[in-house]
């Protein structure tokens, strides 16, 4: 009974040893794998090349980002939200000066607020890149991996151009940033806009997205339904190509991403069934070329006067109470809940990353699948174990 | 000269080791090239370091792989473990027994040369099934699995779409098959509309098929990097992965020495006045332009999956290289009489 008990503790609900066909063999994915996207681990329990059950565990790369928040003053929190979602650094930069900011009821200048979409929203499509480049790599497809990391490249140099850092930025800080942009930074990254917009429609569509091996690998394989998505919280690209019509910029808006005109791009099953791997696939796609738009509004209305550390406060103290504040992250909902007692640290911070409830949804989408089509359906939930495990 | 050809002990191992040589020097081009024409592909520079264009790369890797240490971990069955590399090696090595180099020169012309081919690289999945159930290792043993159904599935339509050529030159001997379609790149049986139009046809299921016989994407499932870590050689290491490695090279390059001997002629050049060219010259050309076909094609397709691999060859190759078998008869009945 006990030793039952400490199983239950370890691993949670117990998966079946048997199938249909009899006993089904365990086989362990990770964590050392080249598709798991980093230290994850995957149990499988297969039937053949058939899978009957995933039970994914993590925890590889717990960094006690929750913990040390409770010994640190907010702007001291900012690099550590970079080290979260990698991918997206700029974008949970983004949640937590939001979050603090709403709750001491600070207003950043007009200035500051543009330059934040703008350099969200390249993160958006660095990050979709990286996605959508490793997503065909897991089936095999080597090219287009590159072709998406040369177009990422372009993102990464003006983000070093700005803040001097290409992967963990701690750029936007809380009532402002740490950097202005350079004179030529608008043609920089108007330049890339111009470039990009043709490198979607010319390259990567043609190679990769109606490949017609690549439709066969990912339409209607781990279909996944708007009731499970909304039952697991499944959030960002995933939910939407499940056809949910729902995104965070629009329909709770922060920022000001109400000014601007674009549309929140949701999967038709346009080559399967809706909610299929394709979807996800598609609607990034999509979500760039939005993101695209968004940027040159952005750029063209943005006030270049200004001071962009003017309203950031000397001493940031969060006034006592609790705040649950929710940004769009390239990978869904990330929701920071901080609860303060009015002290120089907030008392505990819990981060509601995306990938998490992303990734818990894949053993009820993946049953009676294949193994290829496990790496395919893990490629497009897009997870980053930063995020996850934090 | 009579005297040496004459006598196959003295024959036999001079003709053993040039091949090895020619097998050796191939997979450091192969893997060279390869490198290179990806880099091109994706915008990048490839191996640059190491002499000029980085051409001594893969003689360093090569001195690496022998270097290494030889892991054989616990728990794996040994002797099926250390024999399974050399089958492999062997029977892709052995294939190129019955290579024509130029008119009446080949090491070994039987007349059953193109039954013997086929015959001698179907063990290559036997070695596979060693390797892979040796290893102890779950992911090997998916590997070692998706090969030899691969490898058992495509012999048929390649088989098939080779006996169309026979039926055409009306002998099994490679020399044959070659000389037939000598007097221009007209005559090449994948490019003679006049001659027999079905074996264009067949020429086009044999690349597909022999992709798949050499496991090169879009067929590459056996080892596929992303799904299977290594597949069947996951547990190989040094020496031993070096020889599952030179054998993967030695099979594309087979590959495509078959395919341009049934189909493009072999050793005959494009034009007749272009005859002073040696025949080997125009035969490893014909070769390397099928190598980097391979290379190309992976460079741009995604794998597929299990069921969509056996649905192509069963419901679409097979098929298709019975109707062009039967048709080519036919037609070799009908027309030429």
């Amino acid at each position: 009974m006990h030793m039952e008990s400490r199983e239950l503790f370890l691993h949670g609900s117990r998966v079946p040893d048997t199938g249909p066909d009899g006993e089904l063999m365990t086989l362990n994915m990770g964590p050392q794998h080249p598709s798991t996207h980093g230290v994850l681990r995957l149990e499988l329990k297969t039937d053949g090349e058939e899978v009957a059950h995933i039970r994914p565990h993590i925890g590889y790369l717990h960094r006690c980002f929750e913990k040390y928040c409770e010994k640190l003053t907010p702007p001291q929190i900012v690099p550590y939200t970079d080290r979260m979602d990698y991918l997206g650094s700029m974008n949970n930069n983004l949640g937590w000066a939001v979050a603090c900011e709403r709750m001491m009821g600070l207003e950043v200048p007009e200035k500051v607020e543009y330059m934040r979409v703008i350099v969200a929203e390249l993160n958006r499509i660095a990050s979709h890149l990286v996605a959508i480049g490793t997503f065909g790599l897991d089936m095999g497809a080597l090219t287009p991996y590159f072709y998406c990391f040369r177009d990422r490249e372009m993102i990464l140099d003006i983000f070093e151009e700005i803040c001097g850092a290409r992967l963990l930025y701690n750029y936007i800080w809380v009532g402002g940033l740490s950097h202005d942009f350079l004179e030529d930074t608008d043609d920089k990254i108007l330049r890339f806009c111009d470039h990009f917009e043709k490198r979607i429609d010319n390259e990567l569509n043609p190679l990769l997205t109606f490949n017609k091996i690549f439709v066969n690998r990912s339409a209607n394989v781990g279909v996944m339904t708007p009731e499970q998505a909304w039952s697991w919280g499944v959030s960002g690209p995933s939910l939407r190509g499940s056809g949910v019509d729902f995104d965070l910029r629009r329909d709770d808006p922060y920022s000001i991403y109400d000014r601007f005109q674009w549309k929140v791009c949701v999967g038709e099953g346009l080559m399967g069934a809706v909610g299929d791997c394709w979807d996800r696939h598609w609607v990034k796609v999509l979500e760039m070329k939005e993101s695209v738009k968004i940027i040159r509004q952005a750029v063209a209305s943005r006030p270049k006067e200004g001071d962009v550390k003017e309203k950031v406060p000397a001493r940031v103290k969060l006034p006592a109470g609790e705040i649950y504040c929710r940004t769009e992250t390239p990978r869904g909902e990330l929701g920071y809940y901080i609860v303060s007692n009015g002290g120089n640290q907030p008392e505990r911070v819990k981060v509601r990353p995306p990938a998490f409830c992303n990734l818990s949804v894949i053993d009820e989408i993946s049953r009676g699948a294949l193994i290829g089509d496990v790496v395919a359906i893990l490629g497009s939930l897009d997870i980053v174990l930063g995020e996850i495990d934090r | 000269m009579d005297f040496l050809m004459g006598n196959i002990w003295l024959w036999g191992p001079i003709t053993a080791v040039v091949i090895a040589a020619v097998i050796t020097v191939n997979a450091l081009v192969s893997v060279y090239l390869e490198r290179k024409v990806s880099a091109w592909m994706q915008n990048r520079l490839g191996p640059m370091e190491n002499g000029p264009q980085g051409i001594f790369q893969t003689l360093i890797d090569a001195v690496k792989l022998i270097l290494k240490e030889d892991i054989i971990a616990r728990g794996i069955d040994r002797p099926l473990f250390k024999m399974a590399p050399y089958i492999v090696f062997g029977a892709s090595f052995a294939v190129f027994a019955v290579t024509p180099l130029a008119e009446g020169v080949s090491p070994a012309d039987l007349d059953v040369g193109v039954f013997y081919v086929l015959a001698i690289s179907s063990f290559v999945a036997v070695g596979i099934m060693m390797a892979g159930w040796s290893s102890n290792n779950k992911w090997s043993l998916y590997g070692a699995l998706r090969g030899v159904a691969q490898a058992v599935s495509y012999e048929v339509p390649l088989s098939l779409a080779v006996l169309t050529v026979v039926m055409a030159a009306g002998s099994m001997s490679l020399q044959t098959v070659c000389v037939e379609q000598g007097g221009g790149f007209w005559n090449w049986n994948g490019l003679a509309l006049h001659k027999n139009p079905f074996l264009v046809g067949s020429f086009l299921i044999y690349f597909i098929a022999s992709l798949a016989e050499v496991n090169r994407t879009p067929f590459d499932l056996p080892e596929a990097e992303s799904e299977l870590v290594g597949g069947y050689h996951t547990e190989y290491s040094g020496m031993r992965f070096a020889l599952f490695f030179l054998a993967e090279y030695a099979n594309m390059l087979a590959a495509g020495i078959l395919a341009s001997v049934l189909f493009l002629g072999g050793w005959q050049p494009l034009l007749p006045a272009l005859d002073f060219v040696p025949g080997p010259l125009w035969l490893f050309g014909k070769a390397y332009f099928f190598v980097v076909l391979q290379i190309w094609i992976r460079m741009t397709l995604p794998r597929l999956r299990v069921d969509q691999l056996m649905y192509v060859c069963w419901k679409v190759l097979v098929p298709g290289a019975l109707a062009m078998l039967v048709l080519g008869g036919l037609w070799q009945l009908m027309i030429k009489g």
